[in-house]
């Protein structure tokens, strides 16, 4: 009998424990004789037709599904789809539209599997106001009217005493640009989101002070063409971002060259040519090597240089001394790796593409970091070639009419001024603001927080539960209870992307192309959309003017109307295409081009930077690694999991339910650790994980790391599929070093060690 | 005609929208699939090397499942594609311990079931949902017997192999290495 064990394979899929459980249910059959057979099926005279299963077969090809067009919104790609529904209303699938340059016709798992935010019967059902019953806090459910009337209140209420820039908003995705629009016309821009400075800030720091472009979201990366891709700690494959998780397919087919670096073995590792296993923390000092090789070696791209970049001589003499041979030290990557890989990527360009990541907060260091990586690009003459970075270009969506926004007295850009470079709101200094101190002088009193799970999502955990006890009032929008749900005053009900209209997609691309979202069906439950709430929030307060319309789908209409289509087209479509206005996708041989910096140039050495007293050109600094007895915490996506918000979602959690402690065979024979054990983490602070999780013994990983998936570790009972299971990363980040250029909080400098006896024994007697 | 279905291994990044795709397609309830994603880890750190495949019914020509089943409700169909009457199917269980590939399971309602290749799409002239939904198009499907397929230039181009070959089942899911 062939077992899979002779096979070594590592179910990484819990539902193939399922299948051997459902197995072990039956009598045991000795095993049949398998081998040496080699007479076809047909000679057993096998065939034969089903009259039952034709039946079955032709009902289903019969069966009429009908169409709404939408645009996924399990993560921030904003595919494109379609979600067919049944004659009785029920959502049967979601598939990819195939005009769409984000998916292709092909959603990412999480995309296929959305019908799960729909089904899931966890969901927020009704608007619930906490309240006291005999001394103990609890939630009430509420009719809409009254918990919009409080809120109303309490708007008002904080614009008389305070002000209203002293009403912050915590926002991620689309409800958060509803709910953006209210707050601006109530007079505040008090507004941050996670995914910026807790995200991928740092990059469109260090790729704005060089090439004066920001890299944006879905990154202008030409993977299809290029022949070399670089990832630096970039997970494509586990981080599904769907058209450059296709266009890395395309690059393999095309036989390009991946070169990967990780601490990690990742599955883009795997799929690469070179895999530089680089010492966690030290990347800047590869970063100023390859650039040392290719001046050294004189094989960066001069014509390029020469015409569109600044500072080349300044950028020649600080690298002078980084030679491969010192970054050895550092990275322990071997200098002839280093040589290789740098000869490689100069031997492709143009056509070469060093990544700039997603999530960068890693180090403190992240801006000058991905400086590094806008340099060695534009050493390479990438930026604007093809099989480099094309020049992006999208379709600015006509502002529905409205009143102008009050101005309001001070706003996020105060409250970050202390970091010159920040271009959006900043999550952990609205925290700050919000914690009582005399030296505040932007007090924050009042929190609305919309499509983001903050415990789960930001760093100290601990301030931000002592900010949330410091505010006046929260209202917390979700379609689902959430960690952070469990501390709001009122909780509202959102529905999900598939039960409503929401603004048009417009994201860049090679070409600018629009997408809508129309709902597939109604609203379950008593859920509703945030651009109602919005409005009916705005009306309480005096602001109707700013929502003129009875419903989304006339806004969305009139804009459509002005961009020369209509919803009825749309509805049909679903995605349109425009033609490029900004000029070719790349440069010609030779043309002139201003790059939007200040000096019109692609720098290498950056005045700016110098003016605020920070490094013109990157350094590399040394940071902490772990003590004895110590592991570095990292963390990183699944492909079937966007953060915590997905987790209980029925379709995925049944693809991965739980994370594991990815442990390193030699760490796992020190500490005795067995495969599946369960354990404990304890982090530098003492920090304990509230949950247990099971050791993966895999030669993946380093011996100094540890690894896990972000997202589980849900303390919310009311996420009956996601409660307990796994570790939460972010529980464990209590220490963060904040980027000095744009306040990035860089999240990888923690350390953990592992325990194997449960530490709440305890606690729980 | 001969459908067989090739996948990719260097392509495959494991991600299981094959997986949820087909669960969706076939409403497979929670907890139970038709494919899944095998993950094989060889060597040791730094020098490792990764397979990612996504497994299923390799719709055997050779199928014990198939010579096993005490109904018929196992049988086989044009293009050799292997399937299961849901209403002959005694739910006895022989040809889930018969299958050298732990590819069927138990449904709740009592049969057995398995990947069909989409059999209800094929019809249509549609790939099976988990090949029309991979992101990184990395598997391939049609007819074997047609020297002008995708699937017969990329066996008669590329390395592969099938998985137990010892078996002898005569498997028609090939997996590119
Ligand atoms: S990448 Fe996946 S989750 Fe994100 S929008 Fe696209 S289909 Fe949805
Ligand atoms: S959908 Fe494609 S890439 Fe994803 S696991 Fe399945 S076969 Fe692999
Ligand atoms: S893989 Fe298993 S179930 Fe499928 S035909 Fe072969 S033996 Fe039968």
């Amino acid at each position: 009998m062939i077992s899979k064990d002779n096979y070594k394979y590592i179910y990484i899929r819990k539902l193939m424990k399922y299948m051997v459980t459902s197995r072990r249910k039956f009598i045991k059959i000795s095993a049949l004789g398998l081998g040496g057979l080699a007479t076809t099926s047909a000679a057993f005279g096998l065939f034969k037709t089903n009259p039952l299963l034709d039946a079955a077969i032709k009902e289903n090809v019969s069966k009429k599904l009908y169409r709404s067009a939408t645009y996924c919104e399990v993560c921030f790609w904003k595919c494109a789809a379609w979600a067919y529904t049944d004659e009785n209303n029920n959502i049967k699938k979601i598939i990819g539209n195939d005009d769409d340059p984000h998916c292709n016709g092909r959603l990412c798992p999480r995309g296929t599997g959305g019908v799960g935010m729909y089904s899931d019967e966890d969901r927020l059902k009704t608007p619930l106001i906490r309240t006291t019953v005999n001394g103990e806090q609890t939630y009430r459910e509420a009719s809409w009217d009254e918990a919009l009337d409080l809120i109303a209140s309490k708007f008002k209420d904080i614009k008389e005493e305070y002000g209203p820039e002293s009403f912050a908003l915590l926002k991620h995705g689309s409800p958060g640009s509803h709910l953006e629009h209210l707050f601006k016309a109530y007079g505040s821009d008090t507004i941050a989101e996670p995914a910026y400075a807790q995200c991928r800030g740092p990059r469109e720091t260090g790729f704005g002070l060089t090439f004066g472009s920001w890299v944006g979201s879905p990154e202008p990366t030409d993977i299809r063409d290029t022949k070399c891709l670089v990832l630096i700690g970039s997970h494509l494959g586990e981080n599904m971002h769907n058209s450059q998780v296709q266009e890395m397919s395309d690059a393999i087919d095309n036989g390009a060259t991946i070169i990967t670096v990780d601490p990690r073995f990742s599955t883009a590792a795997s799929k690469s040519k070179h895999w530089l296993p680089i010492k966690p923390a030290t990347d800047i000092a590869l970063l100023l090597s390859w650039m040392h090789v290719l001046i050294e070696e004189d094989l960066y791209n001069k014509k390029y240089v020469e015409k569109y970049t600044k500072g080349f001589n300044e950028l020649k003499a600080h690298v002078k001394t980084f030679t491969p041979e010192w970054a050895y030290g550092i990275t322990t990557i071997k200098p002839e790796e280093i040589r290789k890989t740098a000869r490689i990527m100069a031997a492709a360009a143009p056509s070469v593409i060093v990544h700039p990541g997603r999530h960068v907060t890693w180090y403190g260091d992240d801006s000058q970091r991905s400086r590094a990586i806008a340099m060695l690009n534009g050493l390479l003459g990438s930026w604007g070639n093809r099989g480099g970075f094309y020049f992006k270009e999208k379709i600015s969506i006509p502002k529905y009419p409205h009143p102008d926004y009050p101005k309001p007295k001070w706003g996020w850009h105060d409250l970050g001024e202390q970091y010159p470079f920040a271009e959006m709101g900043i999550t952990s200094e609205i925290i700050k603001a919000t914690i009582p101190n005399e030296d505040n002088k932007h007090p924050i009193k009042a929190w609305m927080v919309a499509g983001t799970n903050l415990i789960n999502t930001l760093p100290q955990r601990e301030k931000t539960i002592e900010a949330i006890n410091a505010v006046d009032f929260l209202v917390v929008i979700d379609t689902m209870p959430m960690e952070i749900t469990g501390y709001a005053d009122v909780v509202l009900p959102e529905c999900t992307y598939l039960e409503r209209y929401d603004g048009i997609r417009s994201a860049t691309n090679r070409t600018p192309s629009i997408a809508v979202r129309v709902p597939a069906v109604k609203p379950k439950y008593d859920s509703k959309p945030a651009w109602w709430i919005s409005q009916q929030i705005g009306k309480r307060i005096g602001l109707g003017d700013y929502f003129n319309y009875n419903d989304f789908e006339e806004v969305i209409e009139w804009q459509l109307n002005k961009l020369g289509t209509s919803l009825d087209e749309m509805k049909k479509i679903g995605v349109k295409h425009f033609d490029r206005k900004s000029g070719p996708l790349f440069l010609k041989e030779g043309q002139d081009y201003e790059f939007y910096t200040p000096s019109g140039k692609i720098e290498f050495y950056s005045q700016q930077l110098a003016n605020k007293g920070f490094a013109p050109i990157p350094v590399y600094t040394a940071h902490p690694q772990p003590p004895q007895g110590f592991y570095r915490l990292n963390y990183g996506r699944s492909p079937m999991h966007t953060f915590s918000r997905t987790i209980n979602n029925p379709n995925l959690s049944d693809l991965k339910s739980e994370n594991m402690l990815w442990v390193n065979p030699k760490v796992a024979r020190i500490l005795g650790l067995k495969k599946h054990q369960e354990v404990w983490l304890k982090n530098q602070d003492d920090i304990v994980s509230t949950f247990s999780i099971k050791v993966r013994i895999t030669e993946r990983i380093r011996w100094d790391s540890v690894y896990l998936y972000h997202g589980f570790g849900h303390n919310n009972k009311k996420l009956s599929r996601a409660f307990g299971k796994g570790i939460s990363d972010t529980e464990l980040i209590s220490k963060t070093v904040v980027d000095p250029l744009m306040g990035g909080t860089g999240l990888r400098g923690n350390f953990v060690s592992i325990l194997t006896e449960n530490p709440h024994k305890n606690s729980e007697l | 005609m001969r459908y067989a279905m090739v996948i990719d291994t260097l392509k495959c990044v494991g991600c299981s929208d094959c997986v949820v795709a087909c669960q969706t397609e076939n409403n497979v309830p929670h907890g139970y699939c038709r494919d899944w994603i095998t993950e094989a880890v060889s060597g040791s750190y730094p020098s490792v090397e990764l397979e990612l495949r996504s497994d299923r019914c390799n719709h055997c020509d050779n199928a014990p499942c198939v010579r096993c089943c005490p109904t018929g409700a196992s049988h086989i169909v044009e293009g050799g594609i292997v399937l299961v009457t849901g209403d002959e199917c005694i739910g006895c269980g022989a040809c889930i311990e018969s299958c050298p590939y732990d590819a069927r399971y138990q449904h709740p309602d009592g049969y057995v079931d398995k990947c069909t290749f989409c059999h209800h799409r094929l019809e249509k002239g549609q790939l099976p949902a988990c090949v029309s939904v991979c992101p990184t198009k990395c598997m391939y499907f049609g007819d074997l017997d047609n020297p002008n397929s995708e699937v017969f230039q990329l066996l008669k181009n590329r390395k592969h192999k099938t998985l137990a070959p010892e078996a002898g089942t005569k498997p028609h899911v090939f997996y590119l290495i």
